[in-house]
């Protein structure tokens, strides 16, 4: 069945990966900036970065028929260093032309901090100045739940965005609702110990009735499996869902978000 | 427009007992080793046992109230991120409940 990887992060993965994720029925990846594993040096590690996933990513994606999207930003696991962060955002705007660039992503808190905060902001500024997309990283386990208040007020008190064109990713049990009650997307990661199983995802879906919802595997340098959204649409199916509801939320639902760049075809 | 269409009744039971027995053991005997290991004053124990506490509450709420027993409960910045992971429970909140 075909299905749309909403948040993967390539850069970690083997041409093998791509090939399972082709086998699997994926047609498109999307792939927001995010930390490699690692802190970089400065910004030219970022341009390089940059490069790699606007440029290099999407022909690997196209030897296996799938479309590659990208989403640029500094993470703020690195933005803890505003000089830096600084250097990076400047270079975003050169690359917003790019042809697969969706947005501006992912941005959001790490640990919570006031640099972080800063940072976020000036992202948030950014995507209103070109009126970008923009796709929300949560913070991780005990941080997370302050860590989506802080985001939502943020975005909340900038008069130019509009929360229909923002996706908050890595929602659980104690955040999904106050993300949708506002009017934003919800990303569900289904990825191990850390984040969301696929029948807590689909507890989520169905208590939400699947609307402005996206799930994803992240599939990114830690250990987490590429193949975890068709393996939640197995669940699904089990579960009894029908076919056009499990389409509807791996599918639709993510074209429907991205055809708002102006630039997402499925 | 909404597209939802509720799932066919299934027997959730028959789909999730057994894996939900094998990780309950799994916990009872995490529980048994740091005890043996004289590890179990460790905080991250202690929010583990506050947690268990709120299953056997009987509101389908339980999953997120698990994740909040877990969760930082302050509202303010930090001034400076001093390390870049999570480790799960938040020590502090544990401390002003045990009061
Ligand atoms: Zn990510």
């Amino acid at each position: 069945m075909p299905y749309i990887e909403p948040h993967g992060h390539m850069v970690s993965r083997t041409m093998y990966d791509y090939e399972k994720m082709a086998l699997a029925g994926c047609e498109i990846i999307c792939e927001p900036a995010f930390w490699a594993g690692f802190d970089r040096s400065s910004a030219d590690g970022f341009f390089d970065y940059f490069r790699q996933i606007t440029e290099y990513e999407p022909k690997r994606a196209a030897r296996f028929g799938i479309k590659h999207f990208s989403w640029l930003c500094i993470n703020p696991k690195e933005a803890e260093d505003t000089m830096l962060a600084d250097d990076v955002m400047a270079l975003i705007p050169e690359f917003l032309n790019k042809p697969n660039v969706l947005g501006i992503g992912e941005i959001g808190l790490n640990k919570n901090s006031r640099n972080e905060l800063l940072i976020l902001e000036k992202h948030i500024q950014l995507a209103a100045d070109y009126d970008q997309l923009v796709l929300v990283h949560t913070p991780h386990l005990e941080d997370k739940r302050k860590g989506t208040q802080l985001i939502l007020d943020a975005l909340k008190n900038h008069p130019k965005i509009k929360p229909e064109r923002v996706i908050i990713d890595h929602v659980e049990e104690h955040t999904i609702q106050m993300v949708l009650d506002q009017g934003f997307w919800a990303g569900i990661t289904l990825y191990p110990e850390s984040k969301c199983t696929p029948h807590r995802a689909i507890d989520m879906l169905e208590s939400c009735q699947a609307e402005r919802i996206w799930m994803n595997s992240a599939c990114d340098w830690g250990v987490s499996d590429p193949l975890a959204v068709p393996k939640t649409m197995l669940e699904m199916k089990r579960r009894g869902w029908t076919k056009e509801s499990i389409q509807h939320v791996a599918f639709d639902n993510p074209v429907k978000f991205m055809q708002q760049s102006g630039k997402f075809t499925p | 427009m909404n597209h939802w269409t509720k799932p066919a009744s299934v027997n959730l039971v028959d789909l999730g007992f057994m894996d939900s027995r094998s990780k309950l053991i799994d916990l009872a005997a995490f529980l048994d080793r740091v005890q043996r290991a004289g590890q179990d004053d460790d905080f991250r124990v202690a929010a583990l046992k506050q947690a268990i506490a709120l299953l056997s509450q009987n509101e389908p709420e339980r999953a997120k109230k698990v994740l909040l027993s877990f969760s930082d409960p302050s509202t303010e910045p930090i001034p400076k991120a001093t390390m870049q992971g999570a480790i799960g429970a938040h020590k502090e909140s544990l401390k002003v409940e045990a009061v």
